[in-house]
């Protein structure tokens, strides 16, 4: 990892920006499931062991023009483009101001004009044929954005993914296919959802496919950064597999002892990316353990004013049930 | 002007008007399988008038992302009959954007669907999947039956700031004619084609134009005056002018192509129901396509799915007397 640091275009302020983006990440979402537990969210569904690759990827990627297409275990990918946790607790407790929804999807659901986050859905992958079609709309109008559209290994399975990636071949979009392979779909595991390497299906639509480490910061910031130097110069799609592990169960609805192990859970954990990257940043001089201890106590901070003001917040007025089905007013 | 140069008129000079508006499907390049799509990729570029591959769910979430991004995408199912691939972009997605996002995105696309048989299209070619969309939030469905309204619908189409299924019916391309109109046509306004005092027919699609035939032959042969209205938006209904036409006789029947269960003929029939039952003098008849999956290969069977003149004559002499 230190030869990758050196090597590659790591600043300490980014190293700074991608770590304490996991730690806010982390924190958020060990929260969010105690609040769920204790009976104060109804549900919550986690990404914590996919946080490194998240906020690496993050980094990589222009907040002004990129085009995002997020899928729902990418806390730490939305607090690296700026959503706040205030907003993150406003969409947990399902309140009128969560600017993903305003309360009418499941938390996780991402949507954020602002931070040029494209609204998100349950059923899988459809988000893939979307990132391609924004990208194509960019290179009509000549603008400089490149699209990113993560989702898991799962979602490769279907055929939006297949439709999505050809498209984006066959025209040579500016899209990056972020695959998060977090080894579980649910309850079934990776090699029941895939007899080869999803990476590997690159080359069936014509593009380049790189499979990185997701614990690894370096690796994914580099792979990303590739892919959308090469987007750019209008060489076309990039698709990345990172590895990473689904350390949470799938959801809060979800028993995940019945189909796997705590060893494996454990194994897992140990490889975590966010204490790779503490342990590097300790070792490059970077940071202290007091700063750690600044930091996890600002993440307190935060969370517990975010969650009293979440509480307190507003849930969507019954009369606005039927709004925004269809604009108001006629035509544009 | 013919029904199918009216479509492309319209795409033409929206085409001109707005540079967001852009057309994808298979075959467009080569003007379509069908021929509505002739002179744009000349006239607009291969970017603006875009081969897609042959993957009908990436044309319409293509299409979705355009949208999102700014553009005014028309995109081309190539028959309604392979519209189904792409039902889940349609009715998770387009349907859903602006109201999952609480109003902070918005997909303003258009879906053209070219439907209904035209003779020797058999089941896959021939189909009327209106009813799988119809009901579905967040959708607006159109099925001109005129040249006049199929320009002025695919314009409205065009400009409205959500998702339209645009249903084009094959058999209208070269047999209607017409010419078009200076006044726009709003999305969800009905149309009266035929004023009368004895029935009330209300249909919309190809068989409009046996409904007129056949109120002529009515009226010639027996007096009987019949009422004629176009609905021409399918979703949302013009409740008003339904409730209105079925007043206006009493006497109400409905006419689709598309099967009878389920069909948008029974949500007519419930809307005279809540808002209109004591003004009826007979029960509501429905002639609609018999619930098989389509019209057939074989010429006989074909004949015997599709709705003629000659049984609209007796389903409206039958209702004239009741």
């Amino acid at each position: 990892m230190e030869a990758q640091h050196a090597a590659g275009s790591w600043t300490e302020a980014l190293w700074r920006r991608c770590y304490e983006t996991v730690v806010r990440a982390r924190t958020y979402d060990e929260m969010a499931h105690v609040l769920q537990r204790s009976g104060k969210v109804a549900f919550h569904v986690s990404g914590i062991g996919q946080e490194t690759a998240q906020a690496a990827a993050a980094c990589a990627l222009n907040t002004e023009t990129d085009l995002f297409f997020p899928y729902y275990r990418d806390y730490a990918f939305m607090i690296a483009l700026g959503m706040s946790v205030d907003e993150l607790m406003l969409s947990l407790f399902l309140k009128a101001a969560d600017p993903n929804s305003g309360g009418r999807q499941m938390v996780g659901h991402f949507g954020c004009k602002r931070l040029r986050v494209f609204t998100g859905s349950s059923p899988v992958a459809t988000q893939i044929p979307h990132a391609v079609g924004a990208a194509y709309a960019a290179r009509l109008r000549g603008e400089e954005a490149v699209a990113f559209v993560s989702f898991g290994e799962g979602s490769s399975n279907q055929g939006d993914f297949h439709e999505g990636c050809n498209f984006a071949g066959v025209h040579q979009l500016p899209v990056i296919f972020f695959c998060q392979n977090n080894r579980y779909a649910i309850s079934v595991p990776e090699r029941w959802q895939v007899a080869g390497r999803i990476v590997d299906r690159a080359h069936g639509y014509g593009f380049t496919g790189v499979r990185v480490d997701g614990n690894d910061a370096f690796a994914v910031y580099d792979a990303v950064r590739t892919a959308r130097d090469r987007a750019r110069a209008g060489e076309g799609p990039t698709l990345i597999e990172a590895m990473v592990y689904r350390i949470q169960p799938h959801s809060t609805a979800d028993n995940d002892l019945l189909y796997r192990t705590r060893e494996e859970i454990e194994q897992h954990r140990a490889r975590d990316g966010c204490s790779a990257m503490r342990a590097y940043g300790i070792e490059a001089g970077m940071w202290s353990m007091a700063q750690e201890d600044a930091l996890r106590a600002q993440c307190a901070h935060a969370l517990k004013q975010a969650i009293e003001y979440a509480e307190r917040a507003p849930y969507a007025d019954a009369s606005t049930l039927c709004d925004h089905i269809v604009a108001e007013g006629g035509q544009r | 002007m013919k029904y199918i140069e009216a479509i492309r008129q319209a795409m033409y000079d929206e085409m001109a008007r707005d540079e967001r508006v852009f057309v994808l499907g298979e075959d467009v390049g080569k003007g379509g399988v069908l021929n509505t799509t002739q002179g744009l990729r000349d006239a607009f570029g291969s970017a603006r008038v875009l081969d897609t591959p042959l993957s009908e769910s990436a044309i319409v979430g293509v299409a979705i992302g355009a949208a999102m991004h700014g553009m005014r995408p028309i995109a081309e199912m190539q028959f309604a009959d392979f519209i189904f691939p792409a039902t889940n972009q349609i009715i998770s997605e387009a349907a859903k954007i602006r109201y999952r996002s609480n109003n902070d995105w918005e997909a303003p696309l258009v879906i053209r669907v070219p439907y209904g048989a035209t003779g020797g299209g058999a089941l896959y070619h021939s189909q009327c999947p209106e009813s799988v969309f119809f009901g579905t939030p967040g959708l607006k469905i159109v099925a001109p039956a005129t040249t006049a309204d199929a320009y002025a619908l695919l314009v409205a189409a065009v400009r409205d700031p959500d998702p339209v299924l645009y249903f084009e019916h094959k058999k209208c391309y070269l047999s209607i004619s017409g010419s078009l109109s200076p006044d726009p046509v709003r999305i969800g306004q009905a149309n009266v084609q035929r004023v009368g005092t004895d029935v009330t027919v209300i249909t919309y699609g190809v068989v409009l134009h046996d409904v007129l035939r056949a109120a002529e032959i009515a009226a010639a042969r027996d007096g009987v005056s019949v009422h004629v209205l176009d609905v021409r938006t399918l979703q949302p209904l013009d409740t008003e002018a339904i409730v209105e036409a079925a007043s206006h006789t009493g006497k109400v029947m409905i006419v689709h192509e598309d099967n009878k269960t389920g069909g948008v003929g029974a949500e007519i029939a419930a809307l005279i129901c809540e808002h209109a039952l004591f003004d009826l003098d007979a029960p509501i008849v429905r002639v609609c396509g018999p619930d098989v999956h389509a019209v057939a290969m074989s010429p006989t069977l074909e004949k015997a799915f599709l709705i003629n003149e000659e049984m609209l004559v007796r389903a409206i002499m039958t209702l004239a007397r009741a």
